[in-house]
């Protein structure tokens, strides 16, 4: 008997044998009752969530900016004014970068971990953003690129598109993203409470996080 | 433990027990004092009561005002309750689904038994590897494996890499919280750690280390940048695994873990198997849930989710690890196995007022605090000293409880794990169902029991104690014999009344018993 | 309506004072209270320490002693909620391993009639002013099992912000356990006397000159911690406070 077959086997004497007139595990599933809010204010507007992702994610300390497709090469070169190096995307809009002086470093599947220790920042956008806990979400689309490259470099600046990227609540983020996909959740930049529980931020992770709010002003 | 000198870095010494211990279930438990010994050093222990009152009262008054700014917190909990119970019931059947899923993604399925087969296969895919070291998030299950150690006799180094772990690992310490396992050190105290032990393990901390909390960060963000960068493997437990798509998540602060979960090539997990939810949605319950138990906040910084392996981004090999290790065994108990249902966020360790005074070493497990001491017991058994002593170590005040996001009826399960130490009963061990005897040092106190119970039932017998009793109230004692003079201790005895209530009845209001 | 005192054994046999002003008090809000003799203990001590078979014949004993009757009263929130949250449970199990029969019946009639003293006041009588004088610094500690197990809140303060005199203080970090915990004070001493220590250091700071509960178990272990420590603030129940008027004050 394998250990696989002897830990089912012990799970099935554990709990009773299903009655023949049970429910199947996913009818059962369905039945039980979620009635949690799908949204805690149903009142919200899209100008609204996008204030409510602005405090959050600035009462996690990250660094949010307001600006529309024209604002944004210019706010892009200011943010990265003290950078010699960016890294980017496979497939970033290249207007975005218009304005920067910095050396642009396409992300390689070459590249390893200690090139990338070397970049300054990096630019991405994101595949949605969630209001009532302000928190981004990447998921590797081409705007985006492999995971370390938002992990590595010190400062990294992700790109929101408001209001199509934003969603108010966690339920209505998962209902849009695909579980097959690496997922990161990003709510400020890494912290840790670790020592008396004082918060400090900035541990492993880039301790700088700009979040640019992008839409019609 | 065997040391190794393989042109690698050195291993800190071996210290005495307790420190740098570790628990696997029915070993190194035999040999840890009871409860009440235990909890007595960390009692007089100054400076670790004001660690710890500082640090569970900070975080208490935080998670209570996050868990406030949702007007749906208790159906969250009740909903998040009955998705844990369902799985729980259809274990086998989740388990099948992951497993297939995870397959169909690229990764590769193992199940262990009990701490050592998980061990062996985890210690196997590492040599597997050509690999001598590891980088470790911090992970429950893992520590309760004993992992570490294995490695370490296998010759492979395992560095913790979450802050509070390598705290930990380096002042060969034990964890004394879930989520803060370093909570009774103070910034004075990891100063001092980090200078005279980092050095023996990598990077050494500069020279004039403050002990100012960011710089005590900044050193430990230096010393681990150049483990994470050439990392080969990795060791990571997970918060949930969802069935229907294979998918594992990992909660995080710090960035440690993301390092760990994309940079290596090989990634090894090692989770318990009651962890499995059924679908990607019922994410939507925990992700609001875990963070704002635990940590306090909204969303924790980091959450990675992955399954399988992806093309190009992350590790090519993915190995999950799915432990039982006395879950089982606990499945099949009716009233313990809602402890299952835990998903380790620790606001019963932040709340317990025993916790706050004895320090969770005294717990003797990776798992302090009130839900250790329903889940040690369980997982372990109660054979040892440690383990029967464990259902006694609260007041039942069910503070609790009422934090619990699953609502684990902690007090229920204590009394119950109770009754299982003084009264024995049937329990399941390693998948075979016993009688288990009463435990030896209940048999007075069970004699006791039995005499309270006799003398109550029957009102003329008990009328008559109390007279006596009151007849004897010139006596009291400033101290008591045997077990009661761990009343008086502390205590001045109550004034013994001149008659019962009874009697004062009778004689003013007149009806006859 | 036919009311009974179910005045705890702990309080039959030490705190008679705290049953006579239960007494009192109810029949001064024109309330006929009975004292069923056959009444001893509810078993909690038994079943809290794992003796759950123990407790058998005293839910039995109990639950009998108070048949037929509208009301149980009991100045008890550990008490109450024995009998409230753990009698189904006992007689379930019972009944499932083949003993005690008629023990899920004898509980489920019992439950809905117990009530805890600051319950039937306010919930059942409908008065928080219930006409008492009593002019101390008074402050209130709740304890776990009514605070938690029974839900009262602010019933027991807000009989007491009514009495004539009293001023109440708050209790700073009130809703933490005192240690008492039943066996919990003999079995792990150390941890439960720092928690005494730690529960009358904040009630002595408040500078109130009563402390105040409605458990005479947790204020036998708060009042002994006092005594012993030679810190002279008095430990009183609820009850005593409520029963105290002008004409028939409490010293």
């Amino acid at each position: 008997m394998t250990t696989r077959d002897r830990i089912l086997a012990r799970i099935r004497r554990a709990v009773p044998a299903p009655a023949p007139d049970e429910a199947t595990p996913e009818a059962a599933l369905a039945a039980i009752p979620r009635d949690y809010l799908r949204v805690h204010d149903a009142t919200w507007t899209p100008a609204r969530t996008a204030d409510l992702l602005a405090a959050n994610l600035t009462e996690y300390r990250a660094k949010v900016h307001r600006t529309d497709e024209a604002g944004l090469p210019p706010l892009l070169a200011r943010l990265l004014s003290g950078s010699r190096t960016v890294l980017i995307p496979p497939a970033l809009p290249p207007h975005w970068l218009s304005g920067t002086s910095a050396t642009l470093v396409p992300d390689q599947e070459s590249s390893n971990a200690h090139d990338l220790d070397g970049v300054d920042s990096t630019v991405t956008g994101c595949a949605l953003a969630i209001a009532e806990t302000g928190t981004i979400v990447l998921d590797g689309g081409p705007d985006q690129g492999r995971r370390r490259i938002t992990l590595i470099p010190d400062h990294h600046v992700c790109v929101v598109r408001v209001p199509s990227q934003v969603v108010d609540s966690v339920p209505q983020a998962l209902e849009r993203l695909d579980p097959t996909r690496p997922l990161t959740w990003i709510s400020g930049p890494s912290a840790t409470s670790d020592i008396e529980l004082d918060r400090v931020e900035g541990v492993h992770g880039p301790r700088t996080l700009d979040v640019i709010l992008l839409g019609a002003q | 433990m065997t040391r190794t000198d393989l042109g690698m870095p050195a291993f800190p010494p071996a210290a005495p027990f307790p420190p740098g211990a570790t628990f696997p279930p029915g070993a190194t438990s035999q040999a840890f004092p009871a409860f009440p010994e235990a909890a007595k050093e960390a009692v007089r222990d100054d400076v670790l009561r004001a660690n710890l009152r500082r640090a569970t009262h900070t975080i208490r008054d935080k998670r209570a005002r996050a868990v406030t700014e949702l007007a749906d917190w208790d159906r969250l909990r009740a909903a998040g309750k009955a998705v844990k119970d369902h799985t729980l019931r259809h274990l086998d059947h989740y388990l099948l689904q992951l497993e297939a899923a995870v397959t169909a993604a690229g990764g590769t399925v193992h199940w262990a038994a009990d701490a050592e087969e998980a061990n062996r296969i985890v210690t196997a895919l590492v040599l597997a590897t050509g690999e001598r070291e590891v980088v470790k998030v911090k992970s429950m299950a893992t520590q309760e494996t004993g992992l570490n150690e294995a490695l370490e006799a296998a010759g492979i180094a395992a560095y913790e890499t979450d802050l509070a772990e390598l705290i930990v690992q380096l002042g060969h310490d034990r964890p004394s919280h879930i989520l803060v396992p370093a909570i009774h050190r103070n910034r004075d105290e990891i100063r001092d750690i980090f200078r005279t032990e980092m050095a023996g393990w990598g990077r050494p901390a500069p020279e004039d280390l403050g002990d100012d909390p960011r710089e005590l960060a900044e050193a430990a963000r230096l010393h681990l940048r150049e483990k994470f960068l050439r990392a080969k493997v990795a060791v990571s437990g997970a918060n949930f695994m969802v069935a229907e798509t294979g998918t594992m998540v990992v909660l995080e602060s710090e960035g440690n873990g993301r390092m760990c979960l994309t940079l290596p090539d090989t990634l090894i997990s090692v989770v318990g198997i009651e962890k499995v939810v059924p679908t990607f949605r019922d994410l939507e319950i925990f992700l609001q849930t875990l963070p704002r138990s635990s940590t306090a906040e909204r969303m924790n910084p980091y959450t990675t989710m992955w399954t399988g392996t992806a093309d190009g981004d992350g590790p090519s090999a993915f190995h999950l690890v799915l432990l039982d290790n006395g879950r089982t065994d606990t499945l099949a108990d009716e009233t313990g196995r809602q402890a299952l249902r835990c998903i380790r966020c620790s606001a019963c360790l932040n709340v317990c007022p025993v916790y706050e005074r004895a320090g969770g070493h005294a717990y003797g497990s990776v798992y302090p605090g009130p839900i250790g001491a329903i889940l040690s017991p369980q997982l372990r058994g109660t054979g040892s000293d440690i383990d029967a002593t464990l259902p006694y170590a609260s007041t039942l005040c069910g503070a609790c409880y009422e934090v619990c996001p699953v609502a684990i009826d902690i007090p229920e399960v204590l009394v119950h794990l109770r009754e299982r130490v003084a009264q024995g009963g049937p329990v399941t061990r390693a998948g075979i169902r016993v009688r288990l005897r009463p435990a030896h040092g209940h048999t007075a106190e069970r004699a006791a029991m039995r005499a309270a119970r006799l003398l109550l039932d029957r009102p003329g017998a008990l009328r008559t104690a109390e007279r006596l009793l009151a007849r004897a109230r010139r006596l009291r004692p400033r101290r008591l014999p045997g077990p009661g003079r761990a009343w008086t201790d502390t205590r001045t005895l109550p004034d013994l009344p001149a008659e019962p209530f009874r009697d004062w009845w009778l004689r003013e209001r007149g009806t006859r018993p | 309506m036919r009311v009974a005192l179910f005045v705890t054994c702990v309080n039959d046999a030490l705190y008679p004072r705290t049953g006579i002003a239960v007494v009192r008090l109810l029949e001064r809000l024109g309330v006929d209270v009975d004292f069923p003799a056959a009444q001893s203990c509810c078993g909690q001590p038994q079943y809290n320490t794992g003796y759950r078979r123990e407790a058998e014949p005293l839910l039995r004993r109990t639950a009998e002693a108070f048949a037929g009757y509208d009301h149980v009263v009991t100045p008890s929130g550990s008490c109450a909620a024995m009998v409230r949250a753990h009698y189904p449970r006992i007689a379930r199990l019972a009944a499932r391993e083949g003993r005690g029969s008629g023990l899920e019946k004898l509980a489920e009639d019992l439950v809905p009639r117990v009530h805890e003293l600051t319950e039937f006041l306010v919930d059942v009588l409908g008065v928080t002013d219930v006409g008492a004088y009593y002019p101390h610094t008074v402050t209130y500690h709740p304890s776990c099992h009514g605070l938690r197990t029974l839900g009262l809140g602010e019933r027991p303060r807000r009989l007491l912000a009514a009495v004539k005199g009293l001023e109440l203080v708050e209790l700073p970090g009130a809703d933490e356990c005192c240690g008492f915990g039943g066996t919990f004070a003999v079995k792990n001493p150390d941890v439960s006397a720092a928690m005494a220590a730690d529960k009358t250091a904040a009630a002595r700071a408040t500078g109130a000159e009563v402390l105040c509960g409605a458990d005479n178990s947790c204020l036998a272990h708060l009042d002994g911690t006092l005594r012993r420590a030679g810190v002279p603030l008095r430990t009183l129940h609820l009850a005593e406070i409520l029963a105290s008027t002008e004409e028939d004050p409490l010293r």
